[in-house]
């Protein structure tokens, strides 16, 4: 296997780390698959922190299927339904389907923002929106412009197979990661010095690993920006609905429904039912284009990744029940603020900060005083310790290119109660160890003092714990 | 808004989609037969699609109600389905899949679940395999005439080239060595670099199954020059008569030393035509190669199987009383489907190519052409689809090289419609026999012909009163 005989025989693509699964990054997952966390069977596992799911509201949905039968094809009262659903390949998708979307994007929007159900284009999953919208709008060489921290998956998803490239944006905790415009300029300038064609600019609002929603001055500020340079604007709006308290999510839509001197042209969104509703396993995910042309190609191209027929045709019942959305969102919010609360406060107890946040399903968790100094190493050394002696997996910041070494994101949505008291009660007995360390030795460096303060625990035992594989976790390898 | 500011794929052409093959789709949209609300409508022979068996798969789904309820051993699944985004797909579902896969082989070949890769459709399946194994301006040998989509699906994003192997009606549309020998030559003449050969077993559109001689030719071939060969088996499942199918996973181990190639030779599958289920989206690539395997599955996550679909396939395919039933069953209504549209073209006086797989004829109207040009095949699919009220595939379409083929699908429709369809045929062949004769009054007499055959239909008349 990969041979030189073989590189040769298959494709760059195939035979480079575009994917970025080798990064080093993947460590947490890894020890996480090899000893995940189980209440009973391994209660000494490590916990799953490092995993951006919404697992809050199921019972609700579970519930609303019994009620509902005919929303599976399979089922008696559904049957009906089956053969013109089974043989249902109009990549339009199911007009149901796409009326019941555009009308839950309306919603979320609290009505601020009409959403044509004609423009709606589906994908399977978010990943296959974010490729495509790139293969509409870039070619091989051509570059997007991100701000930082971003979702890691972004290398992978826009450049791997469409040779594109990203050119970060760096935002600063020194004033809360906002995207300025002195920001914008700089990165394109950057892009222009190298010779570096800036195709569009894209953005994840609420925030991925933030948390935070973008306000409207920056909004405009964006769009001024992206209409000055006539570069694209793509808003990922995945976590619309994960907004569980002020301020509101203002989607890009409103704020062009608002102001009418903007290029629509240059706008797209896009969206996803993964972190919304927690169903990332049905691979809904949607291209919005205000450009005709983008609608046009992008639906050509929805070919290589449709929703099945048979997830379109439950989600279609699904949504278009008014009053269960209704609830389930509101719900899903009030639930997501509890645990939001419940770990934020946990942490803060421990004199742990996280950016203030109103949205996502994490924390942006403050570190930085936990570091020997503020360098890369020095957050993946603390980063080891939490995933394998904590039993946190985590993500650290660096994984999302924040240009500032100590953060974490930290996810709080995929897990029980218990399991985040456990996860809490970890925090707080790794926090007092640390203090407890620096308070005895205080002419050593932090890291020497870190290794006194785990006498029981050498590295080695960490590494050689037989894995117990819990039958409740899923061995997740897709990243994040 | 400046058409520079979108990519280059945007605004050219390479999807294909202003090809004839989507403009007779178009048409058929803009005016689509139906027994009571239009029944002189176009009635759709473009698209091969396999409804014959609905009702067994219907039977399985009432027999087994847990599937639809999103449960398994009476415990809800839903949660754990709702969440599953593993890339590998479900194992259950892949397991029940190459035992599917073996049955349809005759259980010749096994295949291991952990080579398959599952993609959102054969769409998808191919499109990868292409970003897995040639670079832009690379190229693969396509034995002509081959699927349309073939041009949107292996060349658009990836900047892959489709090199033809010229095939032709004096041997059936056999692929012979010299003319995959010529196709390579042609490629390194422009310096373009041949990174393997696709075939589609059995073929679209001839609905032939490849001989086993030609697939010993084919791996010969392509282990002497060092490339892939990829074989789109997707309409396995649809061998309804002798010679009896043989895949390439079976007649790569009739080759000498075949260890050496089994690195380059990559399957294809789907349950879009074997199943009728194109609306589901499941792909799936197999290969032996573990590089393959590990990109390609990396490269899912761009179209994963819903894993809902995952799970009705799963508790489907893996219960054996029913995939020997269906299987069996579906032949032989393909079977008899096949015999009747041969036999109403034959009385039209038109033959087809001899056939025993998919779910269309090869169909030969080279003598109805006013000219043996591309032109006059156009003229003739435009007045089939105006005149006729047929949406056929046009032989240009799939790249065939003599005018005057048509690939003509038989199971996406009821046995009516495709009766009325042979009617319809058989009357415009036989006013065309008469030189003077003007559009309309062949429209007439065909309006008059459509009330009749609709008047006469028993089962017909058996529906109304339901």
């Amino acid at each position: 296997m990969g041979s030189g005989n073989e590189q040769h025989l298959l494709s760059k693509i195939a035979t480079n780390n575009g994917h970025g699964e080798n990064s080093s990054y993947f460590d947490g997952w890894k020890a996480y698959d090899c000893d995940p966390y189980h209440p009973t069977q391994n209660p000494q596992g490590v916990i799953q922190m490092g995993l951006a799911e919404n697992q809050l509201s199921f019972d609700l949905v579970e519930e609303w299927l019994k009620k509902n039968p005919k929303a599976s094809i399979c089922t008696a009262e559904g049957i009906s339904k089956f053969k013109d659903t089974a043989i249902f390949q109009d990549y339009h998708g199911l007009p149901a389907f796409r009326n019941a979307i555009a009308k839950f994007m309306e919603k979320v929007r609290r009505g601020r923002a009409k959403i044509d159900p004609e423009r709606i284009v589906m994908s399977a999953g978010a990943t296959g929106a974010l490729e495509m919208i790139v293969f509409c709008l870039a070619d091989p060489g051509d570059a997007f412009l991100v701000p930082t921290p971003y979702y890691p998956a972004f290398d992978r998803d826009l450049r791997w197979r469409t040779g594109a490239q990203l050119v970060p944006i760096v935002c600063e905790s020194s004033n809360n990661f906002k995207i300025t415009r002195v920001a914008l300029e700089s990165a394109y300038e950057k892009a222009q010095e190298a010779n570096i064609k800036v195709k569009g600019l894209i953005i994840t609002n609420p925030s991925n690993p933030l948390g935070t929603v973008l306000d409207r001055e920056t909004l405009r500020s964006i769009l001024g920006f992206i209409n000055e340079k006539n570069i694209h604007l793509v808003c990922d709006e995945i976590y619309a609905a994960t907004v569980f308290s002020h301020p509101p999510f203002i989607g890009i839509s409103e704020m062009i429904e608002e102001d009418t001197k903007f290029n629509r042209d240059l706008i797209h969104v896009l969206y996803s039912l993964s972190k919304d509703m927690g169903f990332p396993g049905f691979r809904i995910g949607i291209v919005y284009s205000y450009n005709d042309v983008v609608v046009n190609c992008a639906r050509k191209m929805s070919s290589f990744g449709l929703v099945s027929t048979q997830t379109q045709h439950l989600i279609a019942l699904m949504l278009s029940d008014e009053e269960f959305m209704e609830n389930i969102t509101a719900e899903n919010a009030r639930r997501l603020a509890a645990r939001h609360d419940l770990f934020t406060q946990g942490l803060a107890r421990v004199g742990i900060n996280c950016l203030k946040s109103n949205a996502g399903l994490f924390c942006w968790m403050d570190l930085r005083s936990l570091l020997k100094d503020a360098t890369i190493e020095a957050e993946i050394a603390l980063w080891h310790i939490i995933v394998n002696e904590v039993k946190l997996n985590v993500s650290p910041g660096s994984s999302f290119h924040c240009s500032e070494p100590g953060w974490f994101r930290v996810c709080f949505a995929n897990m029980d109660d218990e399991t985040m008291n456990v996860a809490l009660q970890r925090i707080h007995t790794f926090v007092s160890q640390v203090n407890g360390a620096a308070q005895s030795s205080k002419k050593k460096h932090w890291q020497r003092s870190l290794r006194l303060s785990f006498p029981s625990l050498r590295f080695e035992d960490v590494t050689t714990t037989p894995g117990i594989m819990s039958p409740h976790s899923p061995l997740v390898h897709a990243p994040i | 808004m400046k058409q520079s500011q979108l990519s280059t794929k945007a605004t050219c052409n390479s999807h294909g989609q202003d090809s004839s093959y989507f403009l007779g789709w178009e048409e058929y949209e803009k005016n689509p037969y139906d027994e009571i609300r239009n029944p002189e409508g176009i009635i759709q022979m473009g698209l091969a699609e396999n409804q014959l068996s609905f009702d067994i798969i219907e039977e399985w789904l009432k027999e087994n109600p847990d599937v639809a309820l999103f449960k398994r051993d009476n415990v809800s699944v839903f949660r754990e389905l709702a969440l599953f985004q593993d890339y590998h797909g479900m194992p259950a579902f892949k397991e029940s899949l190459a035992e599917f896969m073996s049955l349809i082989r005759g259980n010749k070949v096994r295949f291991d679940p952990n080579k398959l890769v599952l993609t959102a459709g054969a769409t998808s399946a191919n499109e990868t395999l292409m970003f897995c194994l040639a670079d832009p301006r690379e190229a693969f040998l396509l034995p002509t005439p081959y699927y349309p989509g073939f041009d949107r699906d292996l060349k658009w994003r990836t900047g892959v080239e489709i090199i033809p192997i010229h095939c032709s009606s004096s041997n059936g549309f056999q692929i012979t060595e010299t003319a995959v020998e010529d196709a390579y030559k042609r490629a390194q003449k422009r310096n373009v670099k041949v990174k393997g050969v696709l075939i589609t077993n059995p073929s679209n559109p001839l609905g032939t199954t490849v001989s086993r001689s030609e697939l010993h030719m084919l791996l010969r071939f392509v282990a002497a020059k060092g490339i892939h060969l990829i074989s789109d088996e997707i309409y396995s499942g649809t061998v309804f008569d002798s010679p009896a199918f043989v895949s390439i996973s079976e007649a790569i181990t009739e080759i000498e030393n075949y260890n050496k190639i089994l690195d380059q030779v990559h399957i294809v599958y789907s349950l879009s035509k074997d199943l009728g289920l194109p609306g589901f989206r499941i792909g799936a690539i197999y290969s032996c190669n573990e590089t393959v395997v590990a990109a390609a599955t990396k490269m899912s996550s761009f179209g994963l199987v819903s894993s809902q679909t995952q799970h009705l396939l799963a508790a489907m395919l893996s219960d054996e009383k029913f995939t020997k039933k269906y299987i069996s069953e579906n032949h032989k209504r393909l079977k008899e489907r096949y015999d009747m549209l041969v036999s109403g073209l034959g009385d039209a006086g038109i033959q087809c190519l001899d056939s025993n797989a998919a779910l269309f004829c090869w169909v030969d109207m080279r003598h109805l052409l006013s000219s043996k040009t591309k032109e006059g095949e156009i003229k003739l699919w435009k007045k089939i689809l105006y005149e006729v009220g047929l949406n056929v595939s046009p032989g240009s379409s799939c790249h065939c090289t003599e005018p005057g083929w048509f690939r003509v699908c038989f199971a996406n429709m009821s046995q009516e419609t495709l009766e009325l369809a042979m009617y319809r045929l058989k009357a415009f062949v036989d006013s065309s026999k008469q030189s003077k004769v003007c559009c309309k009054s062949v429209r007439e007499s065909m309006k008059s012909l459509s009330k009749w055959v609709f008047r006469l239909s028993p089962s017909h008349c058996d529906e109304s009163n339901r």
